[in-house]
C-alpha cells in the first residue's frame, strides 16, 4: 500500500489531537467533520475521492485505486480510469469496493467508445458475480 | 490510516504538496488522523 501511495500521491497527514490549530484550518478547507478522513486532490486540488472512517487494509488499497480512477475519470483520461478500476477487480475481488470498479470500468470503457456494448457486458458481468451489490442493481437497466 | 506509515514521507502542507502534484503529475493524499503519533 506505501508502494501506490509514495508512486502516485504527494501525502499529507494532519492529526486532531497533536496538531489542533492545523486541523481545524484544514478540517474546515476541505469540510472535513470526522476522523478518519482521507481525501483524494487532483493537483488542481479539487476533491476527486473521500474515504470516510477506519477500513481494512485491502479495502483501503481498493479505496485508492478507487481515487485514482476517479481522479482520471474526471479529467477525461477513460483508459487510465479503466485500468485503475479493473485493477480493483483484479487485485481486491472480495472487497466491498470491487462492485463499484466493475460499474465504473463499465461506464469508463462505454464513454471512451461510445459503444453501448460495454454497458450491456458489464450488466451481464453483475449476472456472474456481486449479484446482490448496489452497483450490480444500477447496471442492470443495461441489459 | 495506512500500515506502512514509516515508509511514507507525509507532509503537513497541503499547498506545497498540491504544487509538487502538479509538477509531478501525482494527485494528493489527504489524511485526517486523530489516531496516537
Amino acid at each position: 500500500m506505501s508502494q501506490i501511495i509514495q508512486q502516485h500521491f504527494e501525502p499529507v497527514r494532519v492529526n486532531a489531537i497533536s496538531q489542533s490549530d492545523l486541523y481545524q484550518k484544514m478540517a474546515s478547507r476541505f469540510d472535513v467533520n470526522w476522523t478518519p478522513t482521507v481525501l483524494v486532490l487532483d493537483a488542481g486540488g479539487k476533491e476527486r475521492h473521500r474515504i470516510s472512517g477506519y477500513l481494512p487494509p485491502p479495502s483501503f488499497a481498493a479505496q485508492l485505486l478507487l481515487g485514482l480512477g476517479q481522479a482520471a475519470f474526471a479529467a477525461k483520461k477513460l483508459d487510465e480510469a479503466e485500468k485503475w478500476f479493473r485493477q480493483i477487480v483484479d487485485k481486491y475481488p472480495h472487497t466491498p469496493e470491487a462492485p463499484e470498479a466493475v460499474y465504473w470500468a463499465g461506464v469508463s470503457k462505454y464513454k471512451a467508445t461510445g459503444d453501448a456494448a460495454a454497458l450491456k457486458a458489464t450488466a451481464q458481468r453483475f449476472s456472474d458475480m456481486y449479484q446482490d451489490s448496489t452497483w450490480a442493481t444500477k447496471a442492470s437497466v443495461w441489459k | 490510516m495506512t500500515t506502512a506509515q514509516e515508509t511514507i514521507h507525509w507532509s503537513q502542507d497541503v499547498d506545497k504538496a498540491l504544487e509538487q502534484a502538479r509538477t509531478r503529475g501525482k494527485l494528493v493524499l489527504v489524511d485526517f488522523s486523530a489516531a496516537p503519533a
